[in-house]
């Protein structure tokens, strides 16, 4: 059992956790995850880890309550217990001195996103980040991606905050006004994803994407988070979750994710029926 | 033995032998004509002493006999139900010469139910604690045999387990119709009462590296993390929604209890009404094509591109898969999967097959017969073609040899690796094999480093 020490929503729905596992906090770096089992009858799932408190032996997990175990997940509070927590799992993000990069974050992807900019701009690079949302509301982690770039774009669908547009277009605007860009990584919805890689491939600037397939184990074991990447079947567990954006076929990621759709209906229908019976 | 009725059990998760009443293991154990060099025992991987379990049994001696399994295998529930007896003490049966061999298995099974049941199972005796400790990881058979020998040493044992729960294989992979999940448990029980510790959601080589278990105060260290890498066909269409590799469904099924969904929250591939394929021809394959049976599939059938006698499944569940409505084609492979537009698996490609010389197996090598392909319809599709071996302590490991297939190598006789102080046995070291030659591997490494850690070199 691991204990939560913190809980704060940052947007509606999407909540950041600190939670005890002193070995994963000492273990992680940018770009690997956990596998997360909220509860003894839980399913298995996979979560970034967004950062760490090594003294303290927390780390830190920021959750969007889209399905039923990451929903129930966000009903918990300081104080309350997760079952199980596995890692550091997936191979860590390659950090190198590239010179310009681009961090684009898209909604809860700015989350993942924000500690592979912060280990970019300790390897020295010029570091520019565009955080995305649908409306103002989902622009997260503003103050700590400030941080960590030296310039920071915000766009949101509406308008309501920042830059009126996709972060594609803003990233196009950067693209076409910035002398060079070395490396970009887009990690967000995979409608995202894949309008950033098609976009910087027009531009051959390399691109890297984070993957979020569903998972069983997380240690390669059963091949249900399986992707094509450049036309081979990867493993983005153990071979991932980063990508060349630009390799990655997003159809097939999309489609495998809507594997269980009518059942996360269901599971998620008799929660929310549980939940109201307990609240009369 | 009783078994439950074919109908019945296609729809439930029960387990299809009930198990030997006391009398009819009492009359079978009479069967047994005490031989006085027992040929039997050669057969068995663990060397159980069969012949004076079998003369306790038939004393009526039942507690005792489990007793006697114990000093040898301390898994014997496990083993009698999942032990490929067939082909390792029953075949040598002197009986079995003239008549139905003695059912050694089903023996063995009633004497550890016995216990469990009615007596408490008995924890074995301790020898002296030698300070020592020995890092086991994976819970599967192999970790869990070693781990039972090595606190019966007197050594320190901690247990490290990749997955929320204990036991490996014999909780993931084999389903509850045929191991019940609470008779693993009740054996890992007596483990932890021995004083094993586990640690589970620990994985080897990323949660702490194997030179880091050294550091950490391990004087030895055993790998048994099993076959985990599943093997697909690397045909078109693989991954479409529904092509499964069996590691995946078997999991979602037994360890995650997706066959109690929602009660549980992991959903797998629903397959009321439909039809699905598995293809392989070994245990694991019979396991998947028989949980999809009892999930609701209306036509399950295993294709293989060997033909019958080829197939590496035991007979026992062969032919409980036939009793329960499975369908078995045999010479076809899969060429591609078809799907519709939404990414949904719809149609698979078959290619007959026909036997042409022996391979390397010694088997008949498989040869495709041009022209021959036809389509069938299938809405599920498990392939069960074997695993590799999972790359994660490779990777994260120096001075471990592999060989090309990525298993472990190591000393026959002491199942000690390249690498100072480690060990391995089991699928890792050896590719899929079966739970018996997986334990007998884990109690031949416990021997080997209660040797390295008294008498260090």
């Amino acid at each position: 059992m691991h204990k939560i020490v913190a809980a704060e929503f940052l947007a509606p729905d999407i909540k950041r956790f600190e939670i005890e596992a002193p070995k994963i906090a000492q273990k992680r770096k940018a770009g690997q995850f956990v596998i997360i089992r909220v509860s003894p009858n839980g399913e298995r799932i996979p979560l970034t880890i967004a950062g760490s408190d090594v003294l303290i032996g927390t780390i830190t997990i920021i959750v969007q309550g889209i399905g039923k175990t990451t929903k129930e997940m966000n009903l918990l509070n300081a104080g309350d217990c997760i079952q199980d927590i596995a890692g550091p799992l997936g191979k860590p993000s390659h950090i190198q001195k590239y010179g310009t990069v681009v961090i684009v974050g898209g909604g809860v992807g700015t989350a993942i996103a924000y500690p592979v900019a912060d280990a970019l701009k300790k390897a020295g690079n010029n570091t520019i980040a565009i955080i995305g949302g649908r409306t103002k509301e989902f622009v997260i982690l503003e103050d700590e991606m400030k941080k960590v770039s030296d310039v920071v774009f915000f766009t949101t669908d509406d308008g309501t905050y920042g830059y009126h547009g996709f972060v594609t277009d803003k990233l196009k605007e950067i693209i076409l006004t910035e002398k060079k860009i070395d490396f970009i990584l887009a990690i967000g919805p995979i409608p995202m994803m894949k309008a950033v890689a098609n976009l910087t491939r027009e531009y051959g600037i390399k691109t890297v994407v984070s993957l979020n397939p569903i998972m069983v184990d997380g240690t390669g074991m059963c091949g249900g988070c399986r992707a094509e990447v450049g036309g081979k079947t990867v493993f983005v567990c153990v071979d991932g979750p980063e990508f060349d954006a630009h390799d990655v076929n997003f159809e097939i990621l999309e489609r495998r994710n809507r594997s269980y759709l009518a059942d996360e209906e269901e599971a998620l229908k008799n929660h929310l029926c549980r939940l109201n019976l307990n609240a009369t | 033995m009783p078994e439950q009725d074919p109908v019945e059990r296609s729809r439930n998760f029960f387990e299809v032998n009930l198990g030997f009443t006391e009398e009819l293991a009492k009359q079978e154990a009479l069967r047994c004509i005490q031989c006085p060099k027992p040929s039997c025992i050669e057969g068995c991987p663990v060397n159980i002493k069969i012949k004076e379990f079998i003369a306790l049994i038939a004393e009526e001696k039942f507690s005792e006999a489990a007793a006697k399994i114990k000093e040898d295998n301390i898994l014997p529930a496990i083993c009698g139900r999942v032990c490929p007896q067939e082909e390792q003490c029953e075949i040598k049966c002197t009986v079995g010469k003239k008549n139905e061999p003695v059912a050694i298995g089903r023996l063995e099974r009633f004497a550890a139910d016995y216990e469990r049941i009615h007596s408490g199972i008995k924890i074995p005796e301790i020898k002296k604690k030698t300070g020592k400790k020995v890092a086991v990881v994976g819970s599967g058979p192999a970790g869990l045999s070693c781990a039972g020998d090595l606190i019966r040493m007197g050594h320190e044992v901690t247990v490290f387990e990749a997955l929320h729960d204990l036991g490996g294989v014999l909780i993931y992979g084999i389903p509850e119709f045929r191991l019940p999940k609470e008779i693993v448990k009740a054996e890992v029980e007596v483990l932890k009462k021995l004083g094993v510790e586990f640690k589970t959601n620990f994985i080897v080589g990323l949660t702490d590296t194997i030179d880091e278990l050294f550091q950490n105060g391990f004087d030895a260290v055993f790998i048994a993390v099993g076959a985990g890498l599943p093997h697909f066909l690397n045909i078109e269409g693989e991954n479409l929604i529904g092509v499964y590799s069996s590691n995946e469904f078997l999991t979602r099924v037994n360890l995650m209890k997706a066959y109690r969904f929602p009660e549980y929250d992991t959903p797998v591939f629903n397959c009321a009404g439909k039809s699905i394929a598995v293809f392989g021809g070994g245990n694991t394959a019979m396991d998947a094509v028989r949980t999809a049976k009892r999930l609701g599939a209306e036509n399950a059938c295993i294709i293989y591109r060997r033909s019958e006698i080829e197939m590496p499944a035991r007979k026992e569940e062969v032919h409980h898969a036939k009793e329960e409505g499975i369908e078995f084609i045999m010479l076809a492979n899969p060429v591609k999967f078809i799907g519709d537009e939404k990414g949904w698996l719809k149609k698979a490609v078959l290619q007959k097959m026909e036997l042409g010389e022996p391979d390397a197996s010694g088997r008949r090598r498989p040869v495709p017969v041009a022209g021959s392909e036809y389509l069938i319809n299938i809405d599920m599709a498990v392939v069960a073609v074997g695993n590799g071996s999972n790359p994660i302590i490779q990777k994260t490991t120096a001075g471990l040899n592999f060989n090309k297939w990525g298993n472990i190598e190591v000393n026959e006789t002491t199942m000690a690796t390249s690498k100072k102080g480690v060990f391995a046995g089991g699928d890792i070291v050896t590719g899929g094999a079966t739970v018996i030659l997986a334990m007998g591997a884990g109690r031949k490494a416990a021997a080997a480093i209660n040797e390295y850690l008294t008498n260090p070199a």
